[in-house]
């Protein structure tokens, strides 16, 4: 887990994200900051009050599912929409009235917005003609774009000779030729095919860390903003409920949306029944006393739920012997394998247990032949560490 | 690509033969019999160049038709730019005072029957004491055809991508400049569509010319109807087979141009 | 604000110039149509009075419109003559374009049921005699029609008739002009929702059990009922106050009622009738142009 990362807390998250980087040194201020932003459109909320620092260099992801108001922030962003209330600061000026044409910011599009009228080269030199740059020097920025997308010997071609591939590529140039402050990517892999996308999201991270440039990205597919982002805010209806790296996100989720949206999860709900060494016992219906390790005080009787990732939960065979012999085995859940789904890199059981629930327990195909798989109608028992459960408040 | 029950059949082919034939062998004929050597319309002389020579002669019907092009040209060019204009403001203003009026004002003129539309703008010229000629033709015709032509720029505008427009801006342009730069060129198919048609039904209309026009500034039309009305001439073959002619030129022209800009993308409607 | 704000306000301005050129020149002369079918004919220039002039002051402004009066409407109504041309308009409208449906379905689900490569071509060739002078294509007609025209000489020649038959100042010949002319205005409408049709809809129809003429007259009619509805409006609005066909093909007898206005206009120089004509033309108008645009919303907005 990463050390200078803050320590979760729900209630307070979405106002304290402006503090979410509170260890770092006072001339590192954030490049971007938006402060208590919304946009309404009729009654509609897509924006609520939404505050967020977003620093020099950064890779920024905003996810979430559609409709969730994060094309609308970045669309704020590059001035295409001026929010109702609150101030965008770019390098410490407020650029809300600031028209989309005087902003220090690109956005490429999702889906490219290349002009048709115009060749590869004209594309990418559009903006810099607009910003009166020499004509020897728009040729030399252009050469260096094309090399950089690797476009060399497509400068000429119109937009409908290119592949979908070499579009992208073109209006990533486009968009990083007038060398912005931020660059805004508006889901920029999302109409290329799977293989595509995973090269071109290494290859975007490897652009951006040459160029050192700042990337906001808003994607709704969260492999893709893991891989990609440095920090990720999810967003859900208008409000950001988590902003973090890739990795606290997934183990340590502020909420029980966030637990569901990013990765699988199994959850359990119950109330805290006692809090000792910073282990809670949390009575639950479905898989009775759960020990979770939490240094949070919480007072009994708190409704909470606990979620465990189903890579965590591990299975044994039934048998007297074999769980003593396992100190962390605390939570041991009794049941029967009700499902079994070959992944190919992973199998996934779904444990049907005593009290009705079910828990989906992912385990890793580490040998080839199969001498640990379960069998469905096999009596198991699925358990987990403390460490490996998350509680979060209800 | 997966086949289709019953996609072409033997009845589907006969009904769009048959309907082709229909439209187009009446003109076929016409333009044949414009090369027909006999004064007698019916009885095939032999090809010949004569009716051809007879308009070329003919002074009252050369003017009539150098009128016509003028006409046409000069209501055809004014009408595409304010057509374009009112398609921008229809398509890009969003909502604003007295726009379903002007919308209003803009769709009946295509419906509305010549007669209706010639009468109104005699009566607007005589409550004016307009001079009738030239200019109160060229006016009558600008009115109406501005209609179809901001149908057919609005049809295309609307179906143009905005975020090209907000890419343009994104990279440094104003809003007049992303439309220079970027709408117009994408909508320019559609424009010199507009002009044609415009240029088209100026030249094609009697009705609103006869009402319009004044003593002795007759289009070719009004001409050629007085012509048809004491029955078939020769020579009348052979001026509608030289309309046919320019107006087919100005199709391929238009088909050729919608080829050259079929590299941005959508092809071009034709109409 | 956003971008589609930005563009607002300069898309405005430029409808400004359109917006006072149609005011003028299309709005204001129905203002001189209204006010001069209550008028009196008279000899002089203009041939009508009152004439309103603006110079003479507010008492002389009064007094004319004093002068107004609804005798021309009550002239329409009493007079044989207008209500049997509005009839026969009204009966030729309805005629053609029962005509026009019949003969321009079967080229439009044609066209719609051609590869798709060769539609765009079909559809070309439907618009390309639009663009041709509407004049000339009459004209072609009466080339054919007339009494020793190619149609006769064929029957002649195919001993179908014994002597030549009188085609020209017919009803037939007028029906077929009309036929001849609109017909690209009932095939667009009608091949734009057939081909928009998914021919797997009619693979679904016949999975399920219904023949090829069922599948037509139970999916794929129902469906191009909006197209239908289009092209006949398309068709019956202007032919309604068609003057050029029925005046150079049909026959002297009966008149339609834009006959009947240039009459008026021309031959008599009666302006204030034809004026009331035109007005009671457009009231006459007024139902299906609702009715076409009511179609045109609904179709937009389920293309949305």
């Amino acid at each position: 887990m990463s050390g200078q990362s803050p320590e979760i807390d729900t209630a307070k998250i979405n106002t304290a994200v402006a503090q979410a980087t509170p260890m770092a040194p006072a001339d590192d201020t954030p490049l971007l900051r938006i402060e208590g932003v919304s946009k309404k459109f009729g009654s509609f909320r897509a924006v609520d009050r939404l505050s967020l620092d977003i620093k020099a260099g950064e890779f920024f992801a905003l996810l979430g599912p559609s409709g969730c108001g994060k094309t609308t922030l970045l669309r704020m962003l590059a001035g295409f929409e001026t929010p109702d209330e609150g101030r965008v600061l770019l390098g410490g000026r407020d650029i809300a009235p600031v028209l989309p044409h005087e902003r220090p910011v690109n956005m490429m599009f999702q889906n490219y917005a290349l002009f048709p009228h115009l060749s590869v080269r004209d594309n990418i030199a559009f903006g810099l003609k607009r910003a009166g740059m020499a004509r020897a020097a728009i040729d030399t920025r252009v050469g260096e774009m094309v090399a950089l997308v690797k476009l060399d010997g497509l400068e000429k071609r119109r937009p409908d000779q290119l592949s979908g591939g070499q579009k992208q590529r073109v209006a990533l140039a486009r968009s990083l030729a007038r060398r912005p402050k931020v660059l805004l990517l508006d889901e920029p892999l999302a109409a290329l095919d799977k293989k595509l996308r995973e090269s071109t999201q290494l290859e975007l991270m490897e652009l951006q860390r040459r160029l050192g440039m700042t990337f906001i990205v808003v994607t709704h597919d969260q492999e893709e903003a893991m891989t990609m982002a440095n920090r990720i805010g999810v967003m859900d209806a208008g409000r950001l409920e988590q902003v973090a790296t890739p990795r606290d996100l997934y183990e340590a989720p502020a909420s029980r949306w966030v637990a569901e949206f990013v990765g699988d999860v199994n959850l359990f709900d119950g109330e805290v029944t006692s809090h000792a060494h910073h282990r809670l016992t949390i009575a639950t219906g479905d898989a009775g006393n759960i020990v979770v390790a939490e240094h949070r005080q919480m007072a009994t009787g708190t409704a909470v739920s606990v979620a465990i990732r189903p890579e965590k939960v591990k299975l044994w065979h039934q048998g007297p012997a074999s769980d003593a012999g396992n100190p962390q085995a605390v939570n041991r859940l009794a049941g029967v394998v009700a499902d079994v789904s070959y992944l190919g890199g992973s199998t996934v059981y779904k444990v049907k247990l005593d009290s009705g629930a079910v828990v989906r327990s992912s385990m890793a195909n580490t040998t080839r032949l199969d001498i640990h798989s379960y069998g469905v109608g096999q009596r198991v028992v699925a358990w987990f560490t403390p460490d490996d459960g998350v509680v979060l408040e209800r | 690509m997966a086949r289709r029950i019953g996609r072409i059949s033997p009845f589907n082919i006969t009904a769009l033969a048959l309907g082709l034939a229909f439209l187009y062998l009446p003109i076929v004929i016409l333009v044949i019999y414009s090369f027909n050597a006999s004064r007698l319309v019916t009885v095939w002389g032999g090809w010949s160049l004569r009716w051809y020579h007879e308009f070329f002669n003919d002074r009252a019907m050369l003017d009539a038709a150098w009128m016509s092009l003028r006409v046409a040209a000069v209501s055809a060019t004014i009408a595409t730019l304010l057509g374009t204009l009112a398609a921008v403001g229809l398509v890009r203003g969003e909502r604003f005072r007295g726009r379903t009026l002007f919308s209003g004002m803009l769709y009946a003129p295509l419906v509305m029957p010549e007669v209706i539309s010639g009468l109104s703008l005699l009566l607007l010229f005589v409550a004016l004491n307009a001079e009738r000629g030239f200019w109160t033709v060229t006016i009558a015709h600008t009115t109406l055809t501005m209609c179809f032509v901001t149908v057919v720029v609005q049809s295309r505008l609307a179906s143009l991508d905005r975020s090209l427009e907000e890419a343009a801006m994104d990279l440094g342009c104003d809003p007049v400049q992303a439309f220079v730069r970027v709408t117009l060129p994408l909508i320019l198919p559609a424009i010199a569509a507009g002009w044609m048609l415009a240029f088209t039904l100026s030249l094609d209309d009697v009705v609103i010319a006869s009402f319009t026009t004044g003593p002795g500034s007759a289009t070719l039309p009004i001409r050629i109807y007085s012509e048809v009305r004491l029955g078939v001439k020769p020579e009348i073959n052979a001026i509608c087979t030289m309309v046919i002619a320019l107006i087919a030129v100005l199709i391929v022209i238009a088909s050729l141009a919608s080829k050259l800009s079929s590299s941005q993308g959508e092809t071009a409607a034709p109409l | 604000m956003s971008t589609r704000r930005i563009f607002a306000q300069p898309a405005r301005y430029a409808a400004i110039a359109p917006y006072l050129w149609m005011v003028l020149f299309f709005l204001v002369p129905f203002g001189f149509v209204l006010k001069i079918s209550l008028s009196q004919t008279a000899i002089a220039q203009p041939p009508y009075v009152p004439v309103f002039d603006f110079s003479e002051g507010w008492i002389a402004i009064k007094a004319a419109f004093a002068q107004l009066s609804f005798d021309n409407f009550r002239l329409l109504i009493s007079d044989s003559l207008y209500i049997s041309s509005y009839l026969r308009s009204v009966v030729v409208a309805v005629t053609s374009t029962l005509i026009l449906l019949l003969i321009g379905y079967p080229i439009a689900y044609g066209m719609a049921r051609l590869p798709q490569r060769w539609q765009p071509i079909a559809m070309m060739l439907v618009i390309v005699p639009f663009w041709t002078s509407f004049l000339i294509r009459i004209y072609a007609w009466i080339n054919i029609l007339q009494h020793d025209g190619l149609l006769n000489k064929i029957l002649l020649a195919l001993h179908l008739v014994s002597s030549p038959v009188v085609w020209l100042s017919t009803d037939s010949a007028m029906y077929l002009g009309i036929v001849y002319s609109y017909l690209p205005f009932m095939i667009l409408p009608l091949y734009a929702t057939l081909s928009k049709m998914d021919p797997s809809l009619l693979e679904a129809a016949s999975d399920l059990g219904s023949s090829p003429l069922q599948a037509f007259w139970l999916v794929t009619f129902p469906l191009s009922l909006p197209g239908v509805g289009a092209g006949a409006l398309l068709c019956f609005i202007p032919i309604i106050g068609e003057f050029v066909i029925p005046d150079l093909l049909a026959g002297s007898g009966s008149m339609m009622i834009g006959q009947t206005l240039w009459l008026e206009f021309f031959t008599n120089k009666d302006w204030p009738v034809a004026a009331a004509a035109a007005v009671a033309l457009l009231v006459l108008l007024v139902p299906p142009l609702l009715l076409y645009d009511r179609l045109q919303r609904r179709t937009l907005e389920g293309a949305k």
